[in-house]
């Protein structure tokens, strides 16, 4: 008898690593304990969640600590446990988790992040009905995260990710009485959808060419040069190797996943979640999943460049993050929902990285990925708490003056912002940002991201700009009453504000910490690195720029209260262009008249086939019946007498009689069946007997 | 062929016989017990001792139990006017007949084809649990979890149909 | 007549008093028995070529008994609860009243 599941780890791995996955499967469990507690439990879901997610930052603490223990000692660490899942003949699938640099990052980013968006929900979703019901959503989502951080096999992410999807579309439609939210979880769901079919045929053919689907297996996993020597041996269509092929189709799940174009039109959507998903999963977290996807199988994105080149597939990136960069931060000058300016921004900014990860690598797009998910989520809970305090209030041109009222709100936002637009030297997202103009700008295939990202930087500064001036300055266009948060919601505010200045400082050119930890190279504390000319020059541009946006938005914005019908003063001066830019220059009419007009009218298609083909050829046929009924009458009441009425009648009822074997009773049909069984078992045995 | 087989076998068939014939339903479902429990001997008689305790486990100690309850629940012990047989009861008889001298022919007609030793018994094969549970969780193991779904659905599923639905719950 | 051909009748027996007991009874119930038997009747098939069949030690006719056995608790406990529904829906089980395909 063959053992069909069996655990072996393949390597003596140490104790941390043996226990990784625990950091997941902890939320999970918890999250199937909260599903069986009653509403009015509330104290204890949100103690379960927080405890539980707590325990997984423990986890993943002790985890980054060990990794970075063993790269001090100039240990390149990556530790991986694979099992064998399903064997089926010869072939088998097997699953794992890693512990390196990368998951290790991503692990206490995503338990930290987690960890304070959850404490702040207590205070946000005080007054909802369904707080369990909620708590046992987002500990799902932590759990299943966790899990896209720790997996060691395509197919495991993949699970994970597919997890990952369900608790987003949940969330956002957790206040599924409102049509626009159930609308907009369904919008998202089904577009992802679209990514993933992609991101599953990657999947099944890199299995079909590889034989595996473990990332590391001292090497014999398929992100190791082996399987990669393999896949690039292996031409695909128009001239691509198959280890570009796979890696393009890699992308597409990951571009639904991060709402790059064209599959962003998700994302704007999905702010009719509670504004704690919006900031866990629209923001910081699993929207960045695509990012980390492709930072995971980067040796198969990069494979067969040759030394300071590049490859079709990280061309591809490349380019779509910064389309998507530039169209998205257009899109936002235009909005006037405070929550969708962020979402347009958080799809720039995951175009930066999807530019920073195929110009400069793995380190440049995850330390982006890492600032920014402190920012953003940061940028978020703060709209939270002034939606809070403004009694639900979305709109920014019916807030104002928000500075005096919610003072420790303005300053954390203040923060957020100036970490988004990348303010000099303070804030985080300004050495991240750096961090990817200069890989724009040494890039050797075109000058064209580089243009477009500083561009994209320029139109960064000056909506936020825009935004804080509507919302903090003037005075108050809306409700009088707005009053700040309580602590619950303001102390995880200010921890991220925290994060939002400090994480810079291991990032900086001068001490490239970040960067040389995921290479797996010795960090040096250099003040030279600040020093060299290209890099001032490019920190001076990037530098002009921001001001240049902070000031033209303090120009036209700044503590200024237009009244409520007054035009926007861009729209005074352009309002063409403002008004595509304010109906999100008709991507989502486009694919109405395109696909969703298609799949219309295929589906009218059908219903025509099948009332008027299938449906008339039913009736046409009892309509023959009927004309040779109606023909015999003819002939029986002229040629023949009355006496054969009675048979005429029978064959009038022709047409019906096959209708009758419809009768409704359950015991002719299974009569029927039984007659047809019988039928077939003689035929059976008569041709056996043949 | 022994007489404890004709013995059980008869057993089996006349409370087979009497689960279809009889008016009053719980009777039926008396009867019912009888044939499974019939079935269950001749599990044993077959040497297959798992499979013999299975059925009465399931069977009997749950298939017949819920019978029973279904037809205290529904009422349905009491006779209905128009007799306990559908109208055209003899259509169903005649198919159930030729169904049975169909299934009877191929029997008889390929009792001497059958592989194996058909006719003369072979030692009892010595199936232990342990074996059935090893070969459980080794070999059957997916259609064993598969089962185990399906069971969780069906229960789920059962709860669902079978619930009152609320006056006036959204 | 072998003992295999016997237990084989004995199975063709009960299956076809239960078809014949699903096909003219109007009591639902019944005729979930009646489904129940034919079951039954299978379930003996199998272990019988189980029994008899060359490989007895393969296991592969019990497992698939044991199988069919948790597939029909469940299939029973669905059967009775659209039964219950009906009743409460109909207020009868009465198998000839009901030929209406809606509502």
């Amino acid at each position: 008898m063959q053992e069909t599941i069996s655990f072996t780890p393949q390597l003596a791995a140490s104790p941390i690593t043996g226990i990784l996955w625990l950091i997941p499967t902890v939320p999970i469990v918890a999250s199937g304990v909260i599903v069986l507690l009653k509403q009015p439990k509330r104290s204890t879901a949100a103690a379960l969640a927080i405890g539980s997610l707590g325990f997984s930052l423990l986890l993943a603490l002790v985890a980054f600590a060990h990794v970075v223990g063993a790269w001090m000692h100039g240990v390149a660490a990556r530790e991986t446990v694979n099992f064998t899942w399903i064997q089926v003949g010869t072939a088998h699938v097997d699953l794992g988790w890693v512990l390196d640099p990368l998951s290790a990052v991503m692990l206490v980013m995503v338990a930290l992040v987690g960890l304070l968006i959850f404490i702040y929900s207590i205070g946000y979703m005080a007054h909802d009905e369904n707080f369990t019901r909620f708590f046992c959503f987002m500990s799902l989502f932590a759990g299943a995260m966790l899990g896209v951080a720790i997996a060691n096999s395509l197919l495991l992410l993949f699970m994970c990710w597919e997890l990952v999807g369900l608790t987003s579309y949940l969330l956002i439609g957790f206040w599924y009485q409102k049509p626009a939210a159930a609308a907009a979880a369904k919008k998202a769901f089904l577009t992802t959808r679209v990514g993933d079919i992609f991101f599953l045929l990657g999947i099944v053919w890199l299995f079909a060419q590889t034989g595996t689907l473990l990332f590391y297996n001292n090497g014999g996993g398929s992100m190791e040069p082996l399987a990669l020597g393999g896949l690039l041996a292996q031409p695909a269509a128009l001239g691509l190797t198959a280890a570009g092929a796979i890696g393009l189709l890699i992308f597409a799940g990951a571009a639904g996943k991060s709402g790059q174009l064209p599959l962003h039109v998700w994302l704007p959507d999905a702010m009719e979640g509670p504004t704690p998903v919006s900031a866990l999963i629209h923001a910081a977290t699993m929207v960045a999943a695509g990012v980390y996807l492709i930072a995971r199988v980067y040796p198969l994105m990069a494979a067969g460049a040759l030394t300071g080149g590049t490859t079709p597939a990280l061309t591809v990136v490349t380019w779509v993050g910064a389309s998507t960069a530039v169209f998205a931060a257009l899109i936002a000058v235009a909005q006037n929902d405070i929550k969708r300016i962020l979402a347009y921004s958080t799809i720039s900014q995951l175009g930066y990285m999807m530019a920073g990860l195929g110009m400069g690598g793995v380190a440049v797009g995850m330390f982006h990925l890492i600032t920014h998910a402190f920012f953003k989520a940061l940028l978020f809970l703060g709209a939270g708490s002034v939606i809070h305090g403004c009694h639900e209030e979305q709109d920014v041109r019916r807030m104002g003056g928000l500075r005096a009222d919610m003072p420790l709100t303005f300053a954390t936002y203040a923060i957020g912002m100036l970490a988004l637009c990348g303010f000099p030297l303070l804030f985080s997202g300004f050495w991240s940002k750096d961090g990817i103009l200069e890989a724009a700008e040494h890039w050797s295939m075109a000058k064209g991201p580089f243009y477009m990202l500083v561009f994209g930087a320029l139109l960064t500064a000056f909506y936020m700009t825009r935004q804080v001036g509507y919302v903090f300055f003037g005075h108050n266009r809306g409700s009088k009453d707005a009053h700040e948060s309580p602590a619950v919601m303001t102390l995880p505010l200010v921890v991220l504000a925290f994060f939002a200045m400090a994480l810079g400082l291991i990032g900086t050119p001068a001490w490239p910490w970040f960067r040389a930890f995921l290479d797996g190279r010795a960090a040096g504390f250099d003040w030279h690195g600040l020093a060299e000319p290209g890099l001032l020059a490019l920190m001076g541009t990037s530098t002009v720029v921001v001001f240049l946006g902070l000031g033209l938005g303090w120009r036209l914005y700044g503590d200024r209260s237009p009244k409520p019908k007054e035009p926007d003063v861009l729209e005074a001066a352009a309002p063409l262009p403002w008004g595509w830019l304010r109906d999100r220059l008709y991507v989502d009419e486009l694919y109405g008249v395109t696909v969703i007009a298609f799949y219309g009218w295929w589906a009218r298609v059908a219903d025509w086939l099948d009332r008027r083909v299938w449906g008339g050829a039913v009736s046409g046929v009892a309509w023959a019946f009927g004309l040779w009924a109606q023909l015999n009458r003819f002939l029986d009441n002229n040629v023949v007498d009355g006496s054969f009425d009675k048979g005429c009648d029978e064959l009038a009822s022709g047409g019906g009689l096959l209708a009758r074997v419809q009768t409704g009773r359950v015991q002719t049909y299974l009569r029927l069946l039984a007659l047809a069984v019988l039928a077939l078992a003689l035929m059976l045995i008569w041709s056996s007997r043949a | 062929m022994s007489l404890v087989f004709y013995a059980i076998a008869g057993l089996t068939v006349a409370g087979g016989l009497a689960a279809m014939l009889l008016k009053n339903t719980v009777h039926c479902a008396l009867a019912l017990t009888v044939a499974f429990a019939g079935i269950a001997l001749l599990f044993l008689e077959l040497d297959a001792q798992f499979a013999g305790f299975a059925q009465i486990l399931v069977y009997i100690g749950a298939v017949a139990v819920l019978v029973v309850f279904a037809i205290l629940l529904t009422r349905g012990s009491e006779t209905p006017k128009g007799g306990v047989f559908s109208r055209n009861w003899l259509t169903g008889l005649a198919i159930a007949a030729g169904v049975f001298a169909v299934l009877g022919w191929a029997v008889l007609g390929s009792a001497r084809a059958l592989p194996g030793p058909g006719g003369t018994p072979t030692a009892a094969p010595t199936v232990t649990v342990l074996q059935i549970g090893n070969a459980l969780m080794g070999r059957y193991v997916l259609p064993l979890e598969i089962v185990a779904l399906l069971l969780t659905a069906a229960l789920i599923g059962a709860v669902i149909v079978a619930m009152h639905e609320k006056e006036g719950a959204k | 007549m072998t003992p295999l051909a016997g237990y084989l009748l004995v199975a063709a027996l009960l299956f076809s008093i239960g078809l014949a007991g699903a096909l003219t009874r109007r009591n639902a119930i019944l005729v979930l028995i009646g489904i129940e038997l034919m079951l039954n009747a299978a379930n003996l098939n199998l272990i019988a070529f189980w029994r008899y069949g060359p490989h007895p030690e393969a296991l592969t006719g019990m497992m698939f008994a044991i199988f069919s056995i948790a597939v029909a608790a469940a299939e029973a406990a669905v059967g009775l609860g659209l039964v219950i529904q009906i009743h409460r829906h109909a207020h009868s089980t009465d198998l000839d009243a009901m030929n209406r395909m809606k509502g």
